[in-house]
């Protein structure tokens, strides 16, 4: 099983997508509860498998470019089919996911295995009828949107009309018509006349989920700006930015580098963004550009351990941050597989684990406790013990229950509230 | 990239008094620590990923990070105190000289212009009209490097600093000067002309690690018995580069 990359569920959450570093998409669909086991509510089980990338040579600049699905997003359901995009680097993909479970018998020309019927042996006309078959599931791309970007793609968010869609690199982000693929329309470009004078980029970007015309983007100086379309067709000027002024006390070498924001989610409701840095994870109110309105600390006892990690790279790391259905609890990653949760009304929060050694199917998960300094308490780990290879990047939450879906390198784990 | 754990503290908690400036005991330490972080960060800008176009992010944040340890280095002044100290003086030559050869030639192999995020100051559209022998030329690819190396090295206390420059470079134009033109000439001569088809390049490039490139240049500083005959293709492309390099400046 090859590296995860990304993980959404879908807007029922019904089913749930996985991209890999080897280009392929896994789906899975949650099971039917059934009613004669209450207890055992539905359980995800691959649905659709394919190959959604494949590698490219860029052969102008003697370069690979990766397969490694770097997002998927799901389009709302608007037939018995379902949609979704998926991109790499360079490509962004629409997929039609279909089922089939009946298929056509009776054919006048044909007969059963496909081989034409010798046509003086017909006597009799038929009318094909539709026989139940086996289900089938079939993944086709419809659209392909290429050579748009000279940069590497970071984000892709569907809008609320349902007819267009961004696409974000470093330095660019693109609009596109679900319909067009020849085209895209250029809204923000951050590229200096003179690449030596380039010093932030676009990390991430995500369409407001009501107001189609809003988007923000957020970069590598720790600063989001929220776009209006309606007041130009390049949107270079921002309606707000949103930045929180340096903390003398604890500025450092590395303070720039953490804090490039890796994500930003909008709330459900709209009216929050949520961003995610090195070390924390801030709310923002959308009318206070000044400053964010909760800042929550994910690993604070990293602080400490900046050098060593710009030295193993690990301080380039861009783990992703999620909302839950209501927006009350907000969930992000960290290393040795753990990740956490914030509660924002309670303000109480929890550190688990996504490990099968540390914990059984159906157990429920301990809270883990990492140590700071000082005496080891029996169940608590040490700073230096940490396992700073199982970091977790990608994490997803359902839309209207609590069931999450958390990606532990080439793992997928799925967790959910215990029934009573 | 592979993680290789928390095996150095850099800022972390010690502190080693070495005590030559009064009154700020910490203040040797915190420069070492900070030379050592420039260090990294020029070896970790360098690291290229030959076969996939490295993290534009990554690079710029790294960049970033050098360009301020710079200029609190000018601010303070330190830089003067750290390069009379014999290993700073060693570190920097090192550092200029690996740097530039290393940096030029790897960007002319891959036909890249500018510094490892300036790679992708090509246009997507401009690169339509870019053959194979236009990737050999480092006209505007030097520039950029160089221009980084410039502003990391040029803005301090000029005579010192640009002397242990200048001194890189001047080593450099002796050693070609000393040798009759008709050597260079046969030089240039032999080169395999496949060796500027870009694949020929490639793989050339990638057979040879960094030390092969400050292995060549230290060949060059001693010119008494290198016969042009016996220099391995690698040296030929590095002799290419650097003498682009002059053209240059």
């Amino acid at each position: 099983a090859d590296i995860i990359s990304t993980v959404e569920f879908n807007h029922t959450g019904e089913l749930l997508a996985t991209g890999d570093k080897g280009g392929r998409v896994v789906i899975f669909q949650r099971e039917q509860e059934s009613k004669n086991q209450p207890h055992r509510r539905g359980e995800y089980n691959v649905y659709s498998t394919f190959q959604s990338h494949e590698p490219e040579f860029d052969y102008l600049k003697s370069l690979e470019i990766e397969e490694k699905i770097n997002k998927i997003r799901w389009l709302p359901q608007q037939n018995a089919a379902y949609f979704l995009l998926s991109t790499n680097d360079k490509t962004v993909k629409l997929w039609k996911v279909s089922e089939r479970d009946k298929r056509p018998e009776g054919y006048n020309l044909k007969d059963e295995d496909g081989r034409l019927r010798d046509p003086s042996m017909i006597t009799v006309l038929r009318v094909p009828v539709l026989r139940p078959m086996d289900l089938m599931v079939e993944a086709t791309p419809r659209r392909v949107f290429a050579n748009a970007h000279t940069y590497h793609i970071n984000s892709i968010s569907v809008n609320s009309d349902y007819e267009t869609y961004m696409s974000a690199d470093d330095l660019r982000i693109n609009l596109w018509n679900f319909e067009i693929t020849n085209q895209s329309f250029n809204i923000v470009d951050i590229k200096p006349a003179n690449m030596e004078e380039l010093t932030e980029v676009i990390t991430a970007a995500e369409f407001h989920p009501h107001h189609c015309n809003t988007f923000v983007y957020s970069s590598s100086k720790g600063t989001i700006r929220l776009c209006d379309m309606r007041t130009a067709a390049l949107c270079d000027r921002h309606a707000k930015f949103f930045e929180e002024p340096e903390d003398p006390s604890n500025r450092s070498f590395f303070s720039e580098i953490i804090s490039s924001i890796s994500d930003v989610k909008f709330s459900h409701s709209g009216r929050y963004i949520m961003t995610r840095d090195y070390l924390t994870v801030k709310v923002w109110d959308l009318n206070m550009e000044n400053r964010p309105i909760e800042t929550y600390q994910v690993h604070d006892y990293l602080r400490s351990k900046l050098c060593s990690l710009y030295e193993n790279d690990c301080i380039f790391d861009k783990f992703e941050c999620v909302w839950n259905g209501s927006d009350s609890v907000i969930m992000t990653g960290s290393y040795n597989n753990f990740f956490r949760m914030f509660d924002r009304n309670t303000k109480r929060d929890v550190t688990l684990e996504a490990s099968r050694e540390n914990s059984k199917p159906r157990a429920i998960l301990k809270p883990r406790k990492v140590c700071v300094g000082g005496k080891r308490r029996k169940d608590e780990i040490s700073v230096d013990s940490l396992d700073f290879s199982k970091k977790i990047l990608h994490t997803a939450w359902h839309p209207s229950e609590n069931i999450i879906a958390v990606a532990a390198t080439n793992n997928l784990y799925i967790f959910q509230d215990k029934v009573n | 990239m592979f993680v290789r754990g928390l095996k150095r503290k850099c800022f972390d908690g010690e502190e080693d008094i070495e005590g030559t400036l009064a009154g700020i005991k910490a203040i040797p330490s915190y420069n070492l620590q900070r030379q050592s972080l420039l260090d990294m960060s020029l070896v970790k800008l360098q690291l290229c990923h030959m076969l996939v176009e490295p993290n534009l992010c990554r690079s710029v944040l790294i960049a970033n990070t050098v360009r301020q340890i710079q200029e609190e280095m000018t601010q303070d002044g330190t830089w003067q105190m750290i390069n009379t100290q014999s290993t700073g003086q060693a570190s920097l030559d090192r550092l200029v000289s690996t740097d530039i050869l290393c940096r030029s030639s790897r960007d002319q192999a891959e036909g890249k212009h500018g510094p490892a995020y300036g790679t992708f100051s090509k246009d997507f559209e401009s690169d339509q009209a870019q053959d194979s022998s236009e990737t050999m030329s480092t006209a505007s690819a030097v520039q950029t490097p160089r221009n980084l190396q410039s502003n990391v090295w040029e803005m301090e206390s000029p005579q010192e600093n640009k002397g242990n420059f200048q001194k890189s470079l001047d080593q450099i134009f002796e050693t070609l000067e000393n040798k009759s033109p008709n050597t260079v000439e046969d030089l240039f001569s032999e080169v395999d002309n496949s060796y500027y088809d870009l694949d020929t390049m490639l793989t050339g490039m990638m057979s040879n690690t960094k030390m092969g490139h400050c292995d060549s240049l230290e060949t060059f500083s001693s010119p008494t018995n290198t016969a042009p005959n016996s220099n391995c293709k690698s040296d030929l492309n590095d002799l290419d580069h650097i003498v682009e390099i002059l053209v240059e400046s």
